[in-house]
């Protein structure tokens, strides 16, 4: 029995398929994530990219319609998958997957493109509590893809120069915009761009730091989303929060929807 | 943001006045106001409490350069110098950095006066959009104010805003106005509560048919909302009245007086001075003040 | 003058409001400059010559943040500001 969650991003669809084992009575999930990451085809509505993103994934995980028993959507657009049997929120979705990772975290940080946000969760992967700063592209990644453009590298040069810097510089502007022109003016009066880089990730981790102390900091803490694979970005985080460890799972882009996944597997129980 | 061939779309029109048929050798008290903000500079000069002339450029990269620039252009203009000047009163974000004035006011208090003068004692709410900030603020019938709301930490409803619209486009932003009122039907607003996301919802609806002049006027619904919901925290009394760069553009204009069943004060100066012009009326009450006391 | 301090954002409406005719001749003693943990009270001569309280500049654009540690998402059920200013010259808008 397999069933699927399907992770309806501001920027990309995660599809991911699960397949489900009985070993010795006692059922377990094996969790083979056959993903699709599609950057929304710019001519393409959201229902439309859903059913591509889905249909791509089947194909690469080599099943077929008729094998998926379950389908539960999360994200932005998740009202828009016709053909999900249910949809959840991607703070319930990202939860779940993330205590299924990591079954000591209790404390999940999200940050995706658009939002950061803190989730406390028991060891069911259930939301106890949430706190995001929502619909404020500073608070999240978009802040630092801005300002990595403008110096013009991609995320993970971007990630990475900011690991070579010891200096944060204190950011005025809180937005986005403004933040553009600040970091022009600090490249034209020859600031390194390693401390540039920094600064900016420094920004964004506080921001989302506030977040998640208004959830409480308990347990292991786990981070998901696309900034997993910015190492300049975990480090400034583990600094705000000051705890030494984060886990770190592996395609932490799809975490939510693995965690739509198991709901929709956990829904048929 | 690079320069050299790139068109600057975001550029719009500098402005200097001196009013010829003033005389301000014959004066008795001679102020300024030099508003320093971080998009845009003003320096008025008032002769004993009338508007006689004023100033207004971008501001460069040094906000003391900016003051001495601005006022420059009113002196030459004008055939004065800084020391016929008896008291030059800074506001705006760049206030401190102003090197020759005596005092330093908020442009909060200023734009109230300043309002005061330009569209008269009725004046209740002023809705300030600047080039990075947007205010809201009731004063009374002497511009003095009583109640105030800032926003400076958003691009939304801001000049900032309309600056990466017309960028976007590529169209002259003293032109969009008129343009938003090109299309066949209104459209719906675009995000109201972010540049960044109004931004890539803009390219959206280009991409899904819109032509420019619709994009214009749902990114202008967005900020008319935007700033209509930041007023409408303090409250709306009439006389209203628009302060600030946006002030020149209708397409904002015309979409706030719709939400808010009101129609704006007119005044026959440049919306972009009032901080500078209220604070030069500061000064002259200041010197009023000092001249009946040493009497 | 009621003087509102902070922003509007994507995410929410965050003003703290200082009603400055309360806090003129302030019977609090000021407190709340301390009882801030943040600090983000200063006091200051106002431009109507008024000796009163304002938020710092470098606090106002960040104040869903900076607040954030008075109020925890589980709930709160005072404000260590609030509680400091007697007179009652002090809201917060969320």
């Amino acid at each position: 029995m397999i069933t699927a969650g399907i992770d309806m991003g501001s920027r990309t669809v995660k599809v991911v398929f699960l397949e489900e084992l009985n070993v010795a009575g006692a059922p377990q999930l094996k969790w083979g994530v056959k993903g699709k990451h599609i950057m929304f085809p710019d001519e393409l509505d959201m229902d439309v990219a859903a059913e591509k993103a889905f249909a791509d994934g089947m194909l690469a995980a080599g099943i077929t319609r008729d094998q998926v028993s379950y389908v539960v959507s999360t994200g932005a657009g998740r009202k828009q998958v016709k053909f999900a049997t249910g949809d959840v929120t991607e703070v319930s979705a990202g939860a779940r997957g993330a205590v299924f990772m990591c079954p000591t975290a209790q404390t999940v940080v999200d940050v995706g493109a658009e939002e950061g946000r803190g989730v406390k969760a028991n060891a069911e992967g259930k939301v106890v509590d949430f706190a995001g700063n929502e619909k404020c592209a500073a608070g999240a990644g978009a802040f630092a893809e801005s300002m990595a453009r403008a110096l013009q590298m991609n995320l993970k040069e971007f990630g990475e120069a900011s690991l070579r810097s010891e200096r944060t510089i204190p950011m005025n502007a809180q937005c986005t915009v403004f933040a553009e022109s600040e970091v022009v003016s600090l490249i034209h009066s020859a600031t390194p761009k390693e401390d540039i880089a920094k600064s900016v990730l420094d920004a964004v981790a506080s921001r989302v730091c506030a977040m998640v102390r208004r959830v409480g900091i308990e347990g292991d803490v786990i981070l998901i989303g696309g900034m997993v694979n910015n190492p300049g970005f975990v480090k400034s985080l583990k600094t705000s929060l000051g705890i030494a460890h984060i886990n770190l799972p592996d395609m932490p882009e799809y975490i939510s929807a693995l965690g739509a996944a198991l709901i929709a597997a956990d829904s048929k129980t | 943001m690079t320069a050299g061939e790139k068109k600057e779309y975001w550029r719009w029109e500098e402005s200097c006045w001196v009013d010829e048929s003033k005389s301000w050798r014959d004066a008795k008290i001679v102020t300024a106001g030099i508003d320093v903000g971080s998009v845009s500079s003003q320096a008025v000069v008032c002769v004993d409490g009338e508007l006689y002339g004023f100033n207004s450029m971008r501001t460069g990269n040094n906000s003391p350069d900016s003051a001495t620039n601005a006022l420059k252009g009113v002196l030459e203009k004008s055939g004065m110098k800084l020391e016929d000047i008896t008291y030059v009163i800074g506001t705006g974000y760049g206030r401190v950095n102003v090197p020759f004035a005596h005092k330093a006011i908020t442009e909060i208090a200023c734009h109230a006066r300043g309002a005061n003068y330009m569209a008269g004692p009725s004046v209740r709410t002023i809705l300030d959009m600047g080039g990075q900030d947007c205010k809201a603020i009731h004063c009374d019938e002497k511009g003095k104010v009583t109640n105030f709301l800032m926003n400076d930490k958003c691009a939304a409803g801001t000049g900032r805003g309309m600056e990466v619209i017309a960028d976007l486009m590529q169209i002259p932003i003293a032109e969009l106005g008129d343009r938003s009122f090109d299309v066949d039907v209104e459209p719906a607003a675009v995000s109201s509560t972010c540049v960044v996301f109004a931004k890539s919802e803009a390219l959206g609806l280009l991409k899904s048919g819109y032509t420019k002049n619709k994009v214009i006027a749902a990114y202008c619904q967005a900020m008319a909302e935007r700033v209509v919901s930041l007023i409408e925290r303090i409250g709306v009394e009439n006389d209203f009245f628009i302060t600030g760069g946006i002030a020149k553009n209708p397409g904002v204009v015309r979409r706030i007086e719709k939400l808010l069943g009101t129609t704006a004060a007119k005044t026959k100066y440049d919306s972009q001075i009032a901080g500078a012009l209220g604070a030069a009326l500061f000064g002259f009450t200041l010197m009023q003040k000092q001249a009946a006391k040493a009497a | 003058m009621i003087a509102n301090y902070g922003y509007k954002d994507g995410s929410g409406e965050y003003y703290i409001s200082i009603d400055t005719d309360k806090c003129i001749d302030c019977a609090a003693g000021r407190a709340c400059l301390t009882a801030c943990p943040k600090q983000m009270f200063e006091t200051l001569t106002d431009d109507y010559d008024d000796e009163v309280v304002w938020i710092k500049q470098a606090s106002r654009r960040s104040l869903a943040y900076e607040c954030a540690d008075c109020k925890p998402s589980g709930g709160y059920t005072s404000l260590p500001c609030m509680t400091a200013c007697t007179p009652g010259a002090l809201k917060h808008s969320w």
